[in-house]
């Protein structure tokens, strides 16, 4: 019954598009102003690392259930170079773009889930997931 | 022009019609508020022209066709009524054509020559629509990058920028040009940047807007962010971005206060 909308990243303004998809969508389930704020933010993060370092993939957004409790995950692929160290990326202040290094740190923080999965040469995989409180 | 199928067409005239405002005459759509009877007639229009175009000449080189499609369009018609039209037309005369009892070879020659008028059209229409449509896409982009980012002075020694909407890498560039820009050409002390219409504040907006505090800051002026919503501070805090560097207020009224403050000058009533 999940239902799951995509939106490819190949340029700015697809980061635009999959932020309303996940403002929208977080409104429906139900989330208050301050999530939605953490989650259109973590999103455009995410896409923007996509459209940044893989050049192209796509952002998923579902609906998510576990133990009676309700959520929004936010799935996001490339086909990009991948991250040789994970560990660093997670590190506050370290960027490879000259940003401020704070992306993928930051969007754990802003989520209550955070999985990534990267392999070099192959791609990388992101779901992070917020519940509804 | 084949004469002989001139003449099938020229003969079967009344036929042509009639099976045209069949197919056409269910034509649907919501975004023109068209009476019927202005239909029909379009519809005519629209046959006669293809007509002509079959017996006095090719209608995409003289500005008749650009005329019609100005018109569809102006009547708020989609583009698909003209593309559809023109298949319909097409497969119509080949029908009728055929109807002829013609040896293959013919029937080739003429299926070839139906082509070679008809695409012209196609082409004409496909070309014209994609052009409208850059036109209008090129306007579009243009006053959107003049409404982007302007630097307003408000008072001596005090400017305003507001930002209004998503900021990507082209508007953050030009951001940092009309404010370093403006606080020379208005000897501004003050720049107040509000960022109360910014939807998303994420890590590469909010690097943008350190780096064009900083900017500020080594011309001497200073720089106050205003407008931050409860959420936005709180998204700001959760990415772990640092914003002590320069003066943050929550809104305009309260960075004015401030400017104000700075620049030594004071709003007083009149008794």
């Amino acid at each position: 019954m999940n239902i799951q909308s995509c939106v490819e990243v190949c340029n700015e303004w697809d980061i635009v598009s999959a932020r309303q998809l996940g403002r929208n969508m977080a409104k429906e389930l139900g989330f208050g102003n301050v999530d939605q704020a953490r989650i259109t933010t973590a999103i455009s993060e995410l896409a923007r690392n996509i459209y940044l370092y893989a050049g192209n993939g796509k952002i998923c957004i579902e609906a998510a259930e576990k133990m009676g409790k309700r959520g929004l995950k936010i799935i996001a692929t490339d086909n990009g170079p991948g991250i040789k160290d994970i560990r660093k990326v997670m590190e506050d202040g370290y960027t490879t773009s000259g940003g401020l290094g704070a992306g993928l740190p930051g969007v754990k923080r802003l989520m209550d889930e955070f999985m990534i999965d990267s392999v070099v040469g192959s791609g990388t995989e992101i779901i992070a997931t917020k519940w509804l409180r | 022009m084949n004469a002989e199928t001139m003449n099938v067409i020229q003969m079967k005239r009344s036929r042509i019609k009639e099976l045209w405002e069949q197919e056409l005459g269910g034509f649907k759509t919501e975004t023109s508020a068209m009476t019927p009877h202005m239909y029909n007639e379009l519809n005519r229009e629209f046959l006669d022209l293809l007509m002509n175009h079959v017996s006095l000449g090719d209608i995409s080189e003289d500005g008749t066709l650009e005329r019609f499609f100005d018109k569809v369009l102006r009547a708020n018609m989609p583009l698909e009524y003209i593309t559809q039209g023109l298949q319909t037309y097409r497969r119509i005369i080949l029908e009728v054509v055929l109807e002829e009892d013609l040896n293959k070879d013919v029937a080739i020659e003429i299926y070839r020559e139906v082509d070679y008028w008809m695409d012209p059209i196609l082409n004409k229409v496909v070309t014209n629509s994609s052009r409208l449509w850059e036109r209008t896409v090129s306007i579009q982009k243009s006053a959107l990058l003049e409404l982007s980012a302007p630097l307003i002075p408000v008072f001596q020694h005090i400017s305003v920028m507001p930002l209004i909407g998503t900021i990507d890498t082209e508007r953050a560039k030009l951001i940092m040009e009309n404010l370093l820009e403006g606080v020379i050409q208005y000897r501004s002390q003050v720049v107040l940047i509000d960022i109360t219409g910014v939807p998303v504040v994420d890590t590469m907006v909010a690097h943008h807007i350190i780096q064009a505090a900083d900017a500020v800051r080594l011309l001497g002026s200073t720089c106050i962010l205003v407008g931050i919503r409860p959420e936005i501070a709180q998204t700001i805090v959760s990415l772990g971005i640092d914003l002590s560097l320069f003066p943050t207020r929550s809104t305009l009224q309260k960075g004015m206060e401030q400017a104000l403050d700075i620049t030594n000058q004071q709003i007083v009533k009149e008794k």
